[in-house]
């Protein structure tokens, strides 16, 4: 790490951003002071709305439309980007100090090839000539272990997979040698084993040309791996500042602390079950195409009464398919399904309304799986109607009770999903899947979306349902930590096919199915020198 | 990538044959519903001289015996040689047709070459300059050139430049005896009059299809990577809104070919409007026929130009994984 004593890279004072919502104007970002050094990676740590992206565009001196600086100072090599015409600001962007956005596949454009883009700034402004800047390119290709570095650049991004383009886009940042670079979740949306190899290449390319990078993500194992200090932020302030051996060791603010509420929530106990639970699920060699490709094939699978079976796999492996086909979203092309020792019909208007009842789903998404223009009165009060019959004041009676199941309150009752948060619009969800009175909910992502300390409430609210109700879970999720602390038994798939299901203690303690194996290895340990002993690891 | 057939191909392949089937069923639409008119066609023709005798004679004469089907396949096997039939009048339909088809085809050729490359231009500058003085200018314009009927810009045009500037004709019957020149100066109005109908059009969609683009991550990346704010426009967001533009584009060349019927009535341009109009008055059924069957093939065959424009600008299809 670079000394206190060289020049700052990047020193941002005091810096408040403003957003026009509406009519009026409010803060984004309250008053952010950070420092960045030569070769020191800062880590930018916050959820969703924190303002973790907007500090970091502001680094580029970029406001996104709608948003103004209404005071502090950006000095970017002793530049004060806030004060300089724009047309300066633009040339220093993608020369002095670039940045590295979370979707590649978003952020290529489509009908350039990866060459021309990447090397664009460096003919353009960087003084390079179109050789040179092709020369500089294929080292930054090799130096990012992309495969055949000579030919990569001629391709198009959609002829590249997520992980490569990801790190084709890190080379474009690269390509001008800036003094600076903003990684912003450069990871996030990439699959857990891709993301290895993409923290990996960063890391290299990092320490290699010595350049000063913010990163930014929600994932604080992720950072770990990756940043020498770590500002922690909330609704737009620094809440915490420290090395992030000490963050991790001793994290002092409370809010940086509730960022391990999912971690730290206890890994539920599978009771040993002296007679085996009965079945209420069970499926036999189903398949399931899209056209003629085939999203999932062999399905064998058996969910027993009472019973949370976590459902796990990349994305793209069919998890959510095979929950649309169980609750009949989704015609099946092969195999049956058995549910309370009946046969299941495959398709929705096949099954009578008292079997859509017993089966419910919930969607990674509240915002769009309630209507926004219905109150949660009518939400959680049409299956009462629908599936119970009813109505006046039995209905209202029984909404209340299913709002007090969820953690929310009567007062909750006459709002619309747009005046609520999103958790509660979650719990909302979760109460008008319960209305139904089930015995099987399929959890299709549910705590995805939400925060971390908002995700192990809903956790710990799903495991006392469980437990009051008796009913069954088959809870899609590509977090490993949920799992840990929700399911009984886990199911892992890859390619559509399950390559292997058992009790969770069994199938998480090795020896591991190679793919299993592969996936726990690769999701990151929230502790420094994780990707230290992989790469030790590797290169042994 | 080495893959024998190409998606493109196929792609295109299957549009122009879903183009085929459209202009059939068209065909069949045009050919049958002239059975629908009321009367006999025989006698419809013979008008007052219709003696049963005359009517079973002339029905012989024009094939009118055989069974539909019969009749419909050998007009279309015709018509697919360039035979149109024989007009009421007594000449063949093509001969009618055929010199104002080139003057309908003259007149729309001269306003595309001047309205396409003009559009695109002003469409990508309202683009760059979203929101700034020449951007409402040309979007309050367009939307009242837009909404005026096109007859009465027709009128307005003529009222300006012909009546009180005296500049141009306001009749614009040209003649092959014309020498170009002259045949051009009478074309002048129903250009400009063609021009401000279908370049409001074309701009504010070239605008839209372009802002929406706008919006994409790999626009404000290409900001991030200091772009100028006309290459971001140029390079980044037109060659991905080329597919909604080219259909514009279509929309309003087929416009030029069997949209034009007001216009040129109403400068006396002899193109296929004219005839067209001429042979429902004195109702000359093949000679219609033959106009609709036109307008169907131009605008089918614009959309088609359109659909292949814009399956060949995805680069995800011009360059498969």
């Amino acid at each position: 790490m670079a000394s206190d004593q060289s020049p700052a890279v990047l020193e941002i004072r005091d810096l408040r951003i403003e957003a026009k919502s509406s009519d009026h104007w409010s803060q984004i970002v309250r008053g952010v002071s950070l420092t960045l050094r030569k070769g020191e990676v800062l880590g930018l740590v916050g959820e969703s709305g924190a303002g973790k992206s907007t500090v970091g565009l502001a680094a580029l001196g970029y406001l996104r439309p709608g948003a103004r600086a209404s005071g502090g100072s950006v000095r970017l090599m002793g530049t004060e980007l806030l004060a300089i015409p724009e047309e300066q600001r633009r040339r220093l962007r993608g020369t002095k100090v670039a940045y590295v956005a979370q979707s590649a596949q978003a952020a290529f454009n489509p009908v350039h090839r990866l060459m021309d883009q990447i090397t664009l700034v460096a003919v353009d402004r960087g003084g390079l000539s179109r050789a040179e800047a092709e020369k500089r390119a294929v080292a930054l290709f090799t130096a990012l272990q992309l495969p055949d570095p000579q030919n990569f650049g001629a391709r198009y991004p959609h002829q590249v997979s997520g992980g490569q383009l990801q790190r084709a886009m890190v080379a474009m940042a690269m390509i001008c040698n800036p003094a600076l670079i903003v990684f912003d979740e450069p990871t996030t949306a990439l699959d857990v084993t891709t993301q290895v190899e993409v923290l990996i290449s960063i890391r290299k390319v990092i320490a290699e040309f010595g350049v000063a990078a913010i990163y930014i993500t929600h994932d604080l194992a992720v950072v770990a791996q990756i940043a020498h200090r770590v500002a922690v932020l909330r609704y737009g302030e620094v809440v915490e500042e420290a090395p992030i051996a000490a963050i991790m060791d001793h994290p002092e603010h409370p809010y940086t602390q509730s960022l391990w509420a999912v971690h730290e929530m206890p890994a539920n106990d599978p009771e040993t079950q002296e007679t085996p639970r009965a079945p209420l699920l069970s499926v036999e060699g189903l398949g399931a195409r899209f056209g003629t490709f085939e999203v999932l094939q062999d399905i064998d699978l058996r969910i027993g009464r009472g019973e949370t079976v976590a459902l796990v796999g990349e994305s793209g492996s069919g998890k959510s398919t095979l929950g649309r086909v169980i609750a009949g979203l989704k015609a099946p092309s092969a195999g049956r399904a058995l549910f309370d020792g009946a046969a299941l019909p495959p398709k929705l208007r096949q099954r009578p309304l008292e079997l859509l009842r017993r089966i419910q789903i919930i969607y990674q998404s509240a915002d769009t799986a309630l209507n926004p223009r219905q109150t949660v009165r009518a939400i959680v009060g049409r299956p009462l109607t629908l599936y119970q019959g009813l109505r006046g004041v039995a209905r209202e009676k029984r909404l209340i009770e299913l709002l007090r199941m969820v953690e929310l309150d009567a007062s909750h009752a006459d709002r619309l999903p747009g005046q609520l948060s999103g958790g509660q619009k979650q719990r909302v969800a979760i109460a008008r899947a319960l209305a139904a009175e089930p015995e099987l909910i399929i959890c299709d992502e549910i705590t995805s979306a939400l925060d971390k300390v908002v995700q192990a409430d809903v956790l710990r609210m799903m495991i006392g349902l469980k437990e009051r109700l008796g009913v069954s879970y088959l809870f899609i999720t590509h977090d490993l930590e949920v799992v840990r602390a929700i399911a009984d038994r886990v199911v892992v798939m890859q390619h559509g096919r399950i390559v292997e299901q058992g009790e969770k203690g069994r199938v998480f303690a090795p020896p591991h199915e190679p793919y299993t194996g592969r996936l726990l290895a690769s999701v990151p340990d929230m502790a420094v020198g994780w990707l230290d002993r992989i790469i030790a690891g590797r290169a042994a | 990538m080495n893959r024998t057939s190409h998606p493109i191909l196929s792609m295109v392949v299957s549009r122009v044959g879903l183009g085929l089937l459209s202009l059939l069923i068209v065909s069949l639409v045009i050919f049958f519903s002239v059975s629908l008119l009321p009367g006999s066609y025989a006698s419809a023709i013979l008008g007052q001289n219709a003696t049963p005798e005359a009517v079973a004679a002339l029905e012989t004469k024009l094939g009118l015996d055989r069974p539909a089907l019969w009749r419909y396949l050998s007009w279309l096997g015709a018509a697919a040689t360039g035979e149109l039939g024989q007009s009421f009048a007594g000449r063949p339909v093509m001969a009618v047709l055929g010199p104002r088809l080139l003057n309908t085809i003259t007149l729309a050729s001269i306003t595309a070459a001047i309205a396409v490359p003009l559009a695109i231009t002003l469409g990508v500058i309202c683009a760059r300059f979203r929101g700034r003085f020449i951007d409402r200018f040309l979007s309050t314009s367009t939307l009242a050139s837009i909404s005026l009927p096109e007859f009465f810009v027709a009128y307005l045009m003529m009222m300006i430049f012909a009546v009180k500037l005296q500049w141009f004709p306001s009749m614009a019957g040209i003649r092959n005896s014309m020498d170009l020149g002259e045949q051009l100066y009478r074309m002048v109005l129903p250009i400009l009059t063609l021009l401000l109908v279908i370049l409001a059009h074309m701009i504010r969609n070239t605008r839209a299809a372009i802002l929406s683009v706008m919006s994409s991550p790999y626009v404000e990346m290409a900001r991030l990577k200091g772009e100028s704010e006309g290459r971001v426009v140029m390079r980044q967001a037109l060659p991905n809104a080329i597919g909604p533009i080219a259909s514009v584009v279509a929309l309003n060349l087929a416009y030029l070919i069997s949209g034009v019927v007001v216009i040129e009535v109403v400068f006396v341009y002899p193109g296929v409007g004219q005839a067209m109009i001429d042979a429902v008055r004195n109702r000359d059924v093949p000679v219609i026929q033959a106009c609709a069957l036109i307008f169907a093939t131009a605008y089918i065959g614009f959309n088609l130009l359109a659909d292949i424009v814009s399956i060949v600008s995805n680069p995800r299809l011009l360059h498969p994984r």
